[in-house]
């Protein structure tokens, strides 16, 4: 209920289309109703006799009736079911909104697919309960209140009769209906076991040849695929009584009307006319009868998607502007993390342990360390992809926590380790960060990170689609097109997580220059496996289980003969092989 | 890549030309169920017959009973109506059971087919084809020839009986009338097919514009991080108005049509009754008690008449876009199941059984693509029993050699021998049974562990998994998971370690005790105890066996009896290990390079000096 009453919140910018929308909805039914009767009338003066003009009003009063509950019929769907679309695209935005605020470890706890699904399957759900749930309410209500009346009175004991027989129809389509809804999600379920298997077979093609297991694979695959059909056969038995139960119900009716009616007819209590009105009314009945039905399982179908998209409205972001953030001076990238420890939940160990150092503006610094050892973890804390405990990282002496996010960001360039795309252009990709850039810097930006001779050989140079819908650029393409979307921002830190692990020695070479003259004066961090990328650097801190273990320049530390020396000499010989 | 693009495209575009063949081709999975069909399609027309004759009843109440009064014998016109519709529930419920019994039939036997089919398919197909493609062939295209059977395609030749029958009837009640009543055809005739073309290019607009939507959602939400560490918040939020807009114009645009279709056909159908009346009323009229051309009661059936022919007018187009769905998903699912197979078993097998495992390649050639050579004129030989490791950079071709040696490919020049017979030459399934490889990336299946050791092979018993796994060790983790051997393995064996992983395939190799041992070893770094776990267990499955690796551990390489140095493509050196190292050649370097990480440093200075 308490989802609801939130999910009525959005209906409030419609009022007006609701009230109008349920004024059309009655307009159409009750102006629509006056057909049956006024054919009941016409039957009856053609058993009286009746004049060629008069007949020539009936049939007229027909069409005119029909066309003006059509205008309302017309525009009922429209106003009704359009009020549904607009609230549709109001809680998507919302939704889109919502995750868009999240940060990293929501994303962790999160998969995507999730996220999607309650994005489209759910979200159309709850438009169903918005728009076709209430407009059919609203029309089955109207039938069944307005279509009493007129055939109480003709006859209370017909009409009496029809409506203990009647709502069996809203019966069937209710329960009929959902067991047939349920028992084919659990037969899809099961179906999509069978996919799973058969996509973990595909997959794993090489294992299946290399032990023979084709024949057995295929066995397997039968045998489900044979319990599948079964299954979809005891379905189809339930499932195939529920419209020729629906007829069966429904000709029952006018069997009844037959039966009963034509008695009162033959008797004469009721006219020729009124029997074949009452004939018409149940016509106009059927459809409200089985909507009734069909309502119920959409407001069971939308109150459970709607209770999942609240579980996500629920998580309020955990990383984000505090109270007492306020703009400080501008940012010049002077780092600082104080007995920093870190960890990624309360009760897990510790992945950076009582780190201290500081980056002064303008110095470069690298992280080196094997996987694992907190390098990404230490710089993901700067932009606070990651909050780190209160009182322990400092930019420019004011703690990250205490900035705006927007102005902590805006002063930095990331380059994430894994290459990170949009299918837009390139050139839209490289100025990502950066609004209304000219082409001019676009072409700055690219020639720093070592793309430009890339581009020159792209299809539509740097109009090229990226992705899916465009061409694939190369591993070594892709991080250096994230590298030209940090510097554009000519930003005073540039954060480097091993972003040019596929780029080849010599063309990394390159690049590191033309970013030294680019960054001078602004704080670079650097975190790479190879030695080549780091050995300029002011400063080398190599990290181990959470902790420094080794810190100073190239120089000094291949003299101290320790880790970061073993490092370079396998480096030295790699290359060596590579060039024999 | 313009091969691919053009190969996607042919994936979408279908030629009209082939719907006969295809047509054709569908009637052949239908035969088997001759029997079930042809009494569906007779139960068809006879439940058509049945519906045409119910607003017959409401005539004859009207004629007989109510116009002259008379009570008697209104009971049996009632009762016989309700036996008509008891018939009819019965009949149609029948009707449908068989026909979605031939659907679940066929369907049964297409995915069968195609699943069968795609077990033979090469190892090159699936290098070539995205198994997300592969999937939609067997789910949502075999689904779609379902429809077919479910939304009652089969009923729309029903449907023109139908029309044909009350037409007809009509006709014969009052011919006058009918013509005139059938002036409303041709309008809901051109409604329908102007409201479905609006209705299915706006569902086509809706269906692309959504798919736009979750393209963006998909990608925004992957790179939710990009977008909030450049500041692009505000930019995406527009973007996405834009496209959630995009959506939903289309969406109220397709809207009006429906808003305009439903009252529009009530429209109709009141001109129809208009005119009945109009019309019809004035033939009443006229009609003397002598010469009765129309009745009262077959006025009133005239107007339910016209009701009984609207529906199936409007269904007709509907169902005309299943069969369009239908028939292109025959269409991709024939041509997956008409791929040819170029790696297939000889039409006579030079041999087959258990091999004694002598391997030689003569003069091996190789390449994926074209001219793109991965092995260059490779010769070697091993002799049953021996063991050889293989060495060389990532992209050296070491993969490869164990690829051919099972014939995943084949080769494109020389030859691969095993014990004196060319492997295409071999009974292929025999000759793949001769071999038990590890992979670097242990693939586990979704089952129980003992089903991962077992695989499909029912004649491993339960003693001998239990034996594989203790002699590899793996027993004393297995026993402590929760359920022990029977414990259950989740997708790709998620929640085990990779060490854990590797003992288990180590124990499916053994289990099924191969002539031949192809091993990949991993890479990746496991804790000090796993990895004096795993190197016994190697030991344990290469014992009494010729064993190939592509090795990685020194004392794999330094067990080995012969070392065989692979680069780019050809086979550079070759010796023990001492022989190679006192080279000083390229096995030398990238021993250093490769194997000296910190637990071999102590070895590695040893061995230099």
């Amino acid at each position: 209920m308490d989802d609801l009453r939130k999910f009525a919140r959005y209906f409030r910018p419609y009022r007006r289309s609701l009230i109008f929308g349920t004024f059309c909805v009655f307009a159409s039914v009750i102006i629509g109703l006056l057909v049956p009767l006024i054919v009941g009338h016409a039957v009856d003066d053609l058993s009286a006799g009746v004049t060629w003009a008069k007949l020539t009003r009936y049939a007229l009063t027909v069409l005119g009736v029909s066309a003006v509950s059509g205008i309302f019929l017309f525009l009922q769907r429209l106003i009704l079911i359009g009020m549904s679309r607009h609230i549709e695209y109001d809680l998507r935005r919302d939704f889109y909104a919502h995750l868009q605020r999240q940060p990293l470890s929501f994303f962790h706890s999160h998969r995507i697919g999730d996220l999607m699904a309650r994005a489209t399957n759910d979200l159309s759900a709850v438009r169903q309960l918005a728009g076709p749930a209430i407009m059919y309410s609203l029309q089955t209500l109207f039938v069944i209140l307005l279509i009493l009346p007129l055939m109480l009175r003709i006859s209370v004991r017909l009409t009496l009769l029809l409506f203990t027989t009647m709502p069996l129809v809203s019966l069937t389509v209710k329960y009929l209906g959902q067991q047939i809804h349920l028992r084919f999600e659990k037969i899809q379920d099961f179906f999509a076991q069978i996919s799973a298997r058969a996509q973990e077979n595909f997959t794993g093609v090489r294992v299946v040849r290399a032990y023979a297991q084709e024949e057995a694979e295929i066995e397997a695959f039968n045998r489900l695929n044979r319990l599948y059909a079964e299954r979809n056969l005891s379905l189809v038995r339930i499932s195939a009584a529920m419209r020729p139960l629906l007829q069966f119900l429904i000709g029952l009716g006018f069997m009844l009307i037959i039966w009963y009616g034509g008695a009162l007819a033959a008797r004469g209590e009721i006219s020729v006319g009124q029997f074949t009105e009452f004939n018409l009314y149940l016509t106009r009945l059927i459809w409200p009868l089985i909507a009734m039905g069909y309502v119920v399982n959409l407001y069971q179908r939308g109150t459970a998607s709607l209770k999942r998209i609240n579980a996500i409205f629920a998580i309020q972001p955990s990383i984000t502007d505090s109270p007492h953030a306020r703009a400080h001076p501008p940012i010049n990238g002077r780092i600082e993390f104080r007995n920093l420890t870190f960890r990624y939940h309360e009760h897990a160990p510790p992945v950076l342990r009582d780190i201290n150092l500081t980056i002064e503006a303008g110095q470069t610094v690298a992280f080196v360390g094997r996987t694992g050892s907190g390098k990404s973890t230490l710089i993901n804390l700067i932009p606070r992809l990651l909050d780190p405990p209160p009182g322990t990282v400092f930019v420019d002496g004011v703690d990250v926590r205490e900035r705006p996010l927007a102005q902590l960001r805006a002063s930095i360039g990331y380059v994430p380790q894994e290459p990170f795309l949009f299918s837009e252009t390139l050139a839209e990709n490289i100025a990502f960060g950066v609004a209304g850039a000219s082409r001019a810097e676009i072409e700055w930006a690219a020639e720093v990170a070592g793309l430009s001779d890339d581009v020159r050989e792209f299809p539509a140079g740097f109009d090229t689609l990226v992705g899916e819908r465009g061409i694939t650029l190369s591993g070594g393409q892709k991080q250096r097109t994230t590298l030209a979307r940090a510097i554009i921002r000519q930003p005073k830190i540039l954060i480097l997580d091993d972003a040019l692990s596929s780029v080849d020695t010599y063309t990394e070479e390159r690049i590191l220059t033309r970013l030294r003259e680019v960054m001078r004066e602004r704080t670079s961090i650097i975190v790479s496996h190879r030695v080549s990328t780091v050995r300029d650097a002011d400063m080398i801190y190599v990290l181990d289980e959470g902790e420094i273990i080794e810190m100073g320049t190239h120089d000094e530390l291949l003299a101290r003969g320790g880790e970061y020396a073993a490092l370079y000499e396998r480096q030295l010989l790699e290359e060596e092989l590579a060039a024999s | 890549m313009a091969t691919a693009v053009k190969q996607f495209h042919e994936e979408e575009a279908i030629g009209k030309t082939y719907d006969w063949q295809i047509a054709r081709r569908l009637l052949r999975y239908l035969r088997p169920y001759a029997r079930t069909l042809v009494p569906a399609l007779l139960l068809t027309l006879i439940l058509n017959a049945l519906r045409i004759l119910q607003p017959k009843f409401t005539q004859y109440a009207i004629d007989w009973y109510i116009v002259p009064h008379r009570l008697g014998g209104l009971r049996w016109l009632a009762l016989a109506f309700l036996g008509v519709l008891l018939l009819t529930f019965i009949l149609s419920y029948v009707q449908t059971v068989l026909l979605e019994t031939v659907g679940q039939r066929v369907m049964y036997d297409l995915r069968s087919e195609l699943y069968t089919k795609l077990q033979r398919q090469d190892v090159a197909y699936y290098d070539k084809t995205p198994v997300g493609r592969i999937m939609t062939r067997l789910t949502s295209d075999v689904d779609a020839l379902n429809e077919l059977f479910t939304s009652g395609v089969i009923d729309v030749l029903g449907d023109l009986v139908m029309i044909v029958a009350i037409a007809a009837l009509m006709f014969w009640m009052d011919w006058r009338l009918t013509l005139v009543t059938l002036l409303t055809v041709p309008m809901l005739f051109s409604v329908t097919m102007w409201f479905r073309r609006h209705a299915r290019r706006g569902y086509d607009r809706v269906r692309t514009r959504l798919a736009r939507i979750n393209a963006f959602l998909q990608e925004h939400l992957s790179g939710a991080q990009i977008v909030q560490l450049f500041n692009r918040e505000e930019k995406a939020r527009a973007q996405f108005h834009e496209l959630n807009d995009d959506y939903r114009r289309a969406n109220i645009e397709t809207i009006f049509y429906y808003a305009i279709f439903f009252p529009l056909v009530d429209l109709i159908g009141a001109i129809g009754t208009a005119l009945i009346i109009w019309y019809g009323g004035w033939r009443v009229m006229q009609s003397a008690p002598f010469t009765q051309t129309l009745s009262l009661g077959a006025l009133v059936a005239f107007i339910q008449y016209l009701q009984q022919l609207f529906q199936p007018i409007r269904d007709i187009s509907d169902k005309y876009n299943v069969l369009q769905a239908a028939v292109v998903a025959s269409h991709r699912i024939f041509r997956t199941l008409d791929q040819p197979i170029s790696i297939t078993p000889p039409t006579v097998a030079r041999k087959s059984g258990r091999a004694r495992g002598k391997i030689e390649f003569e003069r091996v050639w190789f390449a994926y693509n074209d001219e793109e050579w991965v092995l260059r004129d490779v010769s070697f030989t091993i002799e049953p029993g021996q063991s050889v490791a293989i060495v060389g950079h990532t992209g050296s071709g070491k993969t490869t050699i164990t690829n051919l040696l099972m014939r995943f490919y084949d080769v494109q020049r020389g030859r691969i021998l095993l014990d004196g017979v060319d492997v295409r030459d071999w009974d292929l399934r025999s000759l793949r049974q001769n071999f038990a490889v590890v992979l670097q990336d242990v693939f586990l299946f979704s089952g129980t562990i003992e089903s991962n050791i077992r695989l499909g092979r029912d004649d491993i018993t339960e003693e001998r998994v239990r034996w594989a796994a203790r002699e590899v060790q793996a027993d004393r983790f297995i026993e402590r998971l929760p359920g022990g051997y029977k414990a259950e393995v989740r997708e790709r064996g998620a929640g085990l370690s990779v060490g854990q992983k590797q003992l288990i395939s180590f124990a499916r190799a053994l289990a099924f005790d191969p002539a031949i041992l192809i091993l990949d070893e991993a890479t990746s770094s496991i804790d000090t105890e796993t990895e004096q776990l795993i190197q016994k267990a190697i030991e344990r499955v290469m014992r009494d066996r010729t064993s190939l690796v592509i090795a990685h551990r020194l004392s794999t390489i330094q067990n080995a009896d012969r070392i065989i140095v692979l680069h780019h493509g050809q086979i550079r050196e070759q010796g023990t290990h001492q022989e190679l190292l006192a080279r000083r050649g390229l096995y030398w370097r990238l021993y250093r390079l490769q194997y000296s990480d910190r637990t071999m440093h102590a070895e590695l200075k040893d061995a230099l000096t």
